[in-house]
């Protein structure tokens, strides 16, 4: 039994879960986005922050290159959402991509001899790439749910129609609410990172006390686009491969599918719960429960909105055009191999986890950064 | 209007793809050479070897972080300005880029971060095994996209699906082990390795030059000259294989590398010349202003055959019936015969009118070799820009030659005599810095310009591939990546000359 049996749908089906899965990963692995915009509030002197930056300095690519596998791996699996959203959206798209072309020099280059920009500036680079880029990624995966205007041609090729180019995301509240919540939940993130990652009273200290405001931001943004989203109608497709509008479309799916319900039920039980314990009794390990906890309720809201006969970039323009996992997939044979070169996936996780677990024995000290040579 | 924005678009994916190009071989050859001295480190144990690793180390993290920055761009850029392209051939081309992600991306920034940060967390052991595991990571993810690239120049292992309107992979194998990315591959990484070479000696002859550093540079010295030697021998080897493809798979491309606009047997190679500016396809014109040209030399490189007959653009264009080469003409009827069938196709299975669609999907499959050239207006189109062409490909082989001869000259130099008492040596190694990049870009543009106007070799022109959007909004991005990867490489050369002048002892 191999790959080659299942069904084209069961491979559709399979790939969408692993792009949930990446995406939840990529989320989780955001903490490196929310740390950036909290270094100023975390450190009350330049030592200080150079401890945060290189706690998450030595994670930042991981998380960058979770972002390139998310984008290959939609090209590879879906391609057709790969031309139509990000050729459509294109401004939405590049404004991303300029967060984190900046964001990636801006490590290595902040405090080395010479580096044309000044400190501050490459400082301002990371703030710009943890709160706007996120942002604005939390608005582009709304729209997953709030719908875009895109017509396709019968060669498939795709015309956006308007002349924004993805910025009219921005007239719409909804997205806003994800844009938010995906902002203040990196930051509560990066604080139990930190706590977790460095080993100094007075960091730690700062850190529970950001988590309190931010939890309060995050449950009002987040609460507030799930209950939106659970009333909105929905975008259904039919037996006949026809796209409707269908009532609490998301709740149903939620329903329908009951795994997945629970899924998501515990991932928001486990981010409540790891925070909590985070504030209360200051315990450090909190970052597992509540990375676990993401990456479930990250992944439970992308299989909801791909799985269950659901379009899931939906076009405003022409129902009809609305990509669902069936038709804008990679052919059965793309599908396959992509599935036997997927079996690497847990090696490379092992292998990212013995790295990780070999760098982090040791936690971060004040006494290492002013001593080391090696800082970014 | 729409001749502007596939102008633009183009000249967007140049761009960024040139500013890339500045990085990566930098990456793919110096990774090898840290790792070779670090392993020099744990077998010596000397503190010397470490601090030397250490100092290329801290070069190799400023260079990566732009490399990086510059990058991810390129791996969105197919669907933010080739939209259609990226749904015609995603199926294919997507899958490489997935696999890159996979394989070799993970592992670079993974143990990247140990490398870096390792030294005193991790054991040597471990270090060690890290900064190799970052080389052959970088090298891997140049394999996947060069596989994407290769299969660009030469489409293999698809069908064309009418229903779904693209290009179907039906053979992995044939995608990855096609011939085309294969010596793509080699001759690529190949050019990363001497630059990585280049810029090691070229930086020691500095400090040489200067009377500083002298242990420290003298050993880079002979590590990356040894490597770089063998390195440019390998690139000659691997050169030789890609212009054999081309004859075979790209003849346009090659005559436009040569200039060669009439067929002939026992072509030669044109060692040094100047086109004539005013030379067009239809007159009979001289090719040259001046030319110097060893016989039989482009018949033997791109046929391995003493005699073969090379033929020209004008053949290849207008079509010679001796040597069984289809005139563009006729290539651009079957063209339209392919794409006017798949419109039938489309409209019998609307209609569902069964014969008609079997009809038209046979008649689709006659001529789909030729579907690109459905959207070709005159046969001449399909000619590159051959000065542009002709040039990069002649100032890349110059290039390299030099390079293979500077190694050697190093090495002698560096085992038989004071080489610090031949300061011009110095100079050539120091000067050849620039020189490695200039190759490197000149080969791209030999590889990407030779190709045009096809943006998959015969199946699907520039014009067909990239996205609807308004020119201006193509403009708008267009600068701001060059102002923007501009200051950025700026600020790279300032931060890189200052860690230089600090030297090996200077620290991070």
């Amino acid at each position: 039994m191999g790959f080659g049996d299942l069904s084209l749908l069961e491979l559709q089906q399979l790939w969408w879960i692993v792009i949930s899965l990446i995406g939840g990963l990529f989320v989780f692995m955001m903490f490196v986005q929310g740390g950036q915009t909290m270094l100023n509030k975390l450190a009350d002197d330049e030592t200080e922050k150079t401890m945060l930056v290189n706690a998450i300095g030595r994670k930042w690519e991981l998380t960058f290159t979770t972002l390139v596998l998310f984008g290959g791996a939609l090209f590879a699996a879906f391609p057709l959402f790969y031309a139509t959203s990000f050729g459509g959206a294109y401004w939405v798209w590049m404004a991303i991509l300029f967060c984190f072309i900046i964001q990636a020099v801006s490590y290595e280059f902040r405090t080395k001899e010479n580096n044309l920009l000044g400190q501050k500036t490459y400082e301002a680079f990371l703030n710009i790439n943890g709160n706007i880029g996120v942002f604005l990624l939390g608005m582009a995966i709304a729209t997953f749910f709030s719908g875009s205007e895109f017509i396709l041609d019968s060669n498939n090729f795709s015309t956006w129609q308007n002349p924004l180019r993805g910025l009219e995301a921005f007239a719409n509240p909804y997205n806003w609410l994800l844009g938010f919540s995906l902002v203040y939940l990196a930051k509560i993130n990066a604080a139990l990172y930190f706590m977790n990652n460095i080993d100094y009273e007075p960091i730690k200290n700062k850190a529970i006390e950001s988590i309190k405001i931010n939890m309060i931001f995050f449950l009002i943004f987040f609460l507030s686009f799930a209950i939106w989203t659970l009333l909105r109608d929905g975008y259904a497709i039919t037996e006949d491969s026809i796209i409707v509008m269908q009532q609490y479309k998301y709740l149903h799916n939620f329903l329908e599918m009951p795994i997945v319900l629970a899924m998501f039920l515990m991932g928001v039980v486990m981010v409540v719960i790891g925070v909590f314990v985070a504030i209360r009794y200051k315990k450090t390990c909190c970052i597992r429960t509540v990375g676990a906890g993401i990456v479930l309720t990250v992944m439970s809201i992308l299989l909801n909105v791909g799985l269950n006969n659901t379009a899931y970039y939906p076009s405003t323009s022409d129902l009809q055009s609305s990509i669902t996992i069936m038709n804008s997939s990679g052919s059965h044979y793309t599908l396959k191999v992509m599935a036997y070169a997927g079996l690497l996936i847990p090696f490379v996780l092992a292998y990212i986890a013995y790295a990780w677990y070999s760098m982090d024995k040791v936690k971060m000290t004040r006494k290492e950064i002013e001593e080391s040579s090696h800082n970014y | 209007m729409e001749d502007y924005l596939v102008d633009w678009s183009r000249a967007q994916f140049a761009l960024t793809a040139l500013y890339h190009w500045l990085f990566v071989p930098l990456t793919l050859g110096l990774g090898f050479i840290v790792a070779i001295m670090e392993t020099i480190y744990v077998k010596t144990g000397e503190e010397f070897w470490k601090k030397t690793t250490k100092f290329w180390m801290g070069l190799f993290a400023i260079n990566f972080a732009i490399g990086v920055a510059t990058g991810i761009i390129m791996e969105f850029e197919f669907g933010t300005n080739w939209a259609n392209y990226s749904w015609f051939v995603g199926d294919i081309f997507g899958a490489p880029l997935a696999i890159e992600g996979i394989l070799a991306f993970f592992m670079e920034s993974t143990f990247f971060a140990v490398m870096f940060f390792g030294w005193d967390k991790v054991g040597k052991k471990f270090h060690l095994i890290s900064t190799w595991l970052v080389a052959i990571g970088s090298n891997l993810s140049a394999l996947w996209i060069l596989v994407a690239n290769g299969w660009m120049q030469y489409p293999v292992g698809m069908i064309f699906n009418p229903d779904t309107v693209r290009n179907e992979m039906n053979n992995f194998w044939d995608v990855i082990l096609s011939p085309v990315a294969i010596s793509k591959f080699l001759h690529t990484v190949g050019s990363g390795f001497v630059m990585g070479a280049l810029f090691v000696v070229g930086v020691s002859a500095w400090y040489l030059l200067k009377n500083r550093e002298i242990k420290f540079a003298k050993s880079s010295i002979l590590v990356a000259a040894t490597f770089g030697l063998i390195t440019s021998i390998f690139l000659v080897i691997s050169g030789d294989e890609a212009a054999h493809q081309i004859a075979h798979k790209q003849p346009v491309k090659l005559a436009a590398m040569e200039g060669l606009y009439d067929g002939e047997y026992g072509a030669g190679l044109v060692v040094f010349g100047l086109l004539n500016p005013n030379k067009t396809l239809e007159d009979e014109k001289d090719s040259f202003l001046v030319e110097i040209t060893v016989p039989k030399i482009l018949s033997i490189l791109g046929y391995h055959e003493l005699n073969a007959y090379v033929p020209g653009l004008k053949d290849l264009v207008y079509g010679n019936a001796e040597h069984n080469i289809m005139s563009t003409a006729e290539k651009i009827q079957k063209g339209k015969i392919a794409v006017a069938s798949l419109e039938e196709y489309k409209e019998a299975k609307k209609s569902e009118d069964a014969l008609g669609a079997k009809n038209a999907r046979l008649s689709l499959q006659e001529n789909m070799k030729y579907f690109g050239y459905g959207y070709i207006k005159a046969p001449e189109d399909v000619v590159p820009p051959i000065a542009l062409t002709f040039y990069s490909f002649h100032i890349m082989v110059y290039l390299g030659g030099w390079f293979l001869l500077l190694f050697a000259l190093l090495l002698f130099f560096i085992t038989k005599r004071e080489i610090r008492d031949y300061r011009w040596l110095l100079y050539g190694a120091l000067w050849s810095i620039p020189l490695g990049y200039i190759a490197g870009e000149a080969g791209w543009i030999v590889a990407e310009v030779g190709r045009q106007p096809w943006a998959i070799q015969d199946l699907m022109p520039v014009g067909i591939a990239a996205t609807h959007i308004a020119t201006t909004s193509v403009m708008i991005s267009f600068t701001l990546f060059a102002v923007l990867f501009t200051t950025l490489l700026v600020a790279e050369i300032k931060i890189m000359t200052a860690q230089i002048k600090n030297g090996p002892e200077g620290g991070h």
